[in-house]
């Protein structure tokens, strides 16, 4: 029973991470309705600006403040100069957009740093306080997907930025009439979107280690976590992380075996798009014939 | 000065059978490899150019074919010509099988799922349960076929005229399917799908079979470059093999036949320049490709080169 406990816990850690790159491709696709297939590679970037800067001697929390600020100017900078300009093409040029992100952050990461694995540093202690049952490393993370959650609840609800980014999400043209300035709205929903992503990088980078393809088996488990919550829902975002998060840990250690774990993301993502479409808490989207 | 498309063909067809002779052997093993790539590309632009299906995992039909004709020639022996038209078809019912669930989802989302299976394939094919068959991590060595009737010339060479023909016969079935009845349907459904309905076109069908032709082509083009290459192992069917196809697709033209050829060329020999600068090189070009394409020429090289035509007064 400890052993199924620790799963389930252990399962939660890892789901906090899922949840965090969801919430991050939830944010883009609120507000352009595209999913980021460079979301990850994104995150992977941040996770090695921050490794470097700690090479460099940085304490760590300031090492991670930086990244994650980095990671919001490189974000909207990223939505200013190369997503606005095809926003209204086809579908096939921004997901090819999008792919060639992949690969130019893939490849700078691997020109900038080589391709050799590198430890990552959780900033919790090694000691283990909470007893047996949960690693400190897990704990933290835990902890730091819930305040990273808060904070943006507190601020979607409460700031004046805040609601004009969901008005601008919401309703573009209206609220460009009521003097919301949208595009600026979407370029900081990337910018977000990049310092969520960081976050979950350097929170998982201590357990799957740093290399330039760190985060492929993440963003999958994330797009699964995304679509079994509602892809336009953060809410249904973060619980469809915590769920995907146990439901690997559990069918890992009980059922299939580690080997087939990205199967996993697959199986629940195809079954999500083909049964139910608007995932658990998603809006139904009706199309008029 | 009007010169003819057939023509041109016909060129381009005679150089490609006399290059060999004043090549190298590892250039004429490169230029194979290219046209392998060109068969899995046309593929691809089948399913997303004219059908307007966006797949980012098409590296796994290409990994089905090249697994299917590797297990066939190591475990039973089987003539590795008679590989192809097997992996042909089990690419063909994989495909079509996929392509069932991927009706119901629009553009971004079968990317996604597709994105999804090509990400997941490498750890699937490692699975220990089917390790018998696959040779797990390790893969699969396959002999290097020789050349028939004692022809004097090097293995690298007969497979090149091999896969040219292959490549040939590939092409001219794919123009007749997409300039016939078929193709109409596809290019119909793929600008206005209601329309399309409307008009009779029996939506659902036409996209399951173009998934599953598309497959067949890719797993054709899989099953020729394991036996090109004599060797098939999981790690080398990754998201980035799917993704090279996606860029070949761009640069050549997505919705171009001819330009499968350019995507072909250009992902087999544009790294092997650009890792002379370094070994992250060719995928920061690619990205840069990819984006710099989109933004500028989306038609692609059989675009770009089509103008050119016209230019010099060439007919279309």
């Amino acid at each position: 029973m400890d052993a199924f406990l620790h799963q389930v816990v252990a399962g939660l850690a890892t789901g906090g991470i899922y949840a965090a790159v969801a919430l991050a491709l939830v944010m883009i696709y609120q507000s352009t309705h595209l999913v980021n297939f460079a979301q990850g590679e994104m995150a992977m970037f941040s996770t090695y600006i921050a490794w470097a800067m700690i090479q460099e001697g940085m304490p760590y929390w300031i090492a991670f403040v930086l990244a994650v600020a980095i990671s919001l100017v490189g974000g909207i900078a990223i939505q200013r100069f190369i997503i606005r300009p095809v926003s209204n093409a086809s579908v096939l040029t921004v997901v090819v957009v999008f792919i060639g992100l992949l690969a130019i952050f893939n490849a700078m990461a691997g020109w900038f740093w080589s391709h050799t694995i590198k430890v990552f540093p959780s900033p919790f202690p090694e000691k283990p306080v909470f007893g047996k049952l949960i690693s400190n490393h897990e704990m933290g993370t835990l902890g730091v997907t819930l305040v990273v959650l808060i904070l943006l609840y507190v601020f979607f609800k409460y700031t004046p930025l805040g609601l004009a980014m969901r008005a601008a999400a919401q309703n573009p043209i209206s609220s460009r009439l009521v003097g919301v300035r949208v595009s600026w709205m979407l370029a900081l929903g990337w910018g977000l979107a990049a310092a969520i992503g960081a976050i979950a990088g350097m929170m998982v980078a201590p357990i799957v280690y740093l290399d330039p393809n760190m985060m492929g088996g993440i963003l999958l488990y994330g797009f699964a976590s995304a679509l079994l919550g509602g892809i336009d829902n953060p809410w249904g975002a973060v619980l469809g992380g915590f769920i995907v998060g146990v439901l690997e840990n559990v069918l890992g250690a009980y059922v299939i075996g580690t080997e087939l774990k990205l199967t996993v993301a697959l199986v629940i993502i195809v079954a999500v798009l083909t049964v139910k479409p608007s995932g658990l808490f998603g809006k139904v989207i009706v199309t008029r014939v | 000065m009007k010169i003819d498309n057939r023509l041109l063909a016909l060129a381009a067809i005679v150089v490609a059978c006399v290059l060999p002779m004043f090549l190298r052997n590892f250039q004429v093993f490169q230029l194979t490899l290219a046209m392998v790539y060109a068969i899995a590309i046309l593929g691809l632009t089948m399913l997303t150019g004219f059908n307007g299906q966006i797949s980012l995992g098409h590296g796994a039909f290409y990994a089905i074919g090249a697994y299917t004709a590797a297990i066939l020639m190591d475990r039973f022996g089987v003539p590795y010509w008679a590989t192809l038209p097997v992996a042909g078809v089990v690419c063909l019912v994989a495909g079509f099988l996929f392509g069932l669930p991927a009706l119901r989802l629009e553009g971004l989302y079968l990317a996604l799922a597709t994105f999804a299976l090509g990400t997941a394939l490498p750890q699937l094919l490692k699975y220990k349960l089917i390790e018998g068959w696959t040779g797990g991590v390790q893969g699969i060595v396959i002999i290097k076929p020789d050349p028939p009737f004692d022809l004097p010339i090097s293995q690298d060479r007969w497979l090149y005229y091999f896969t040219l023909f292959v490549l040939l016969v590939m092409f001219v079935i794919g123009q007749n399917i997409l300039r016939g009845r078929m193709g109409r349907a596809m290019v119909a459904i793929r600008d206005q799908p209601m329309a399309a309905a409307a008009m009779g076109v029996d939506t659902a069908m036409v996209k399951s079979l173009t998934f599953g032709i598309s497959a067949l082509y890719t797993g054709v083009a899989g099953a020729l470059g394991a036996i090109v290459i004599q060797f098939v192992a999981p790690d080398s069917f990754n998201i980035f093999l799917s993704i090279s196809f996606v860029v070949g697709m761009v640069i050549g033209g997505v919705g171009s036949i001819a330009g499968a050829i350019f995507g072909g060329l250009f992902i087999q020999f544009v790294p092997n320049v650009a890792e002379a600068v370094s070994k992250s090189a060719p995928w920061a070009i690619y990205g840069i490709f990819l984006i710099v394409f989109m933004f500028i020429m989306p038609g692609g090289m059989a675009a770009f080169f089509k103008l050119i035509w016209t230019k010099i007064g060439g007919k279309v």
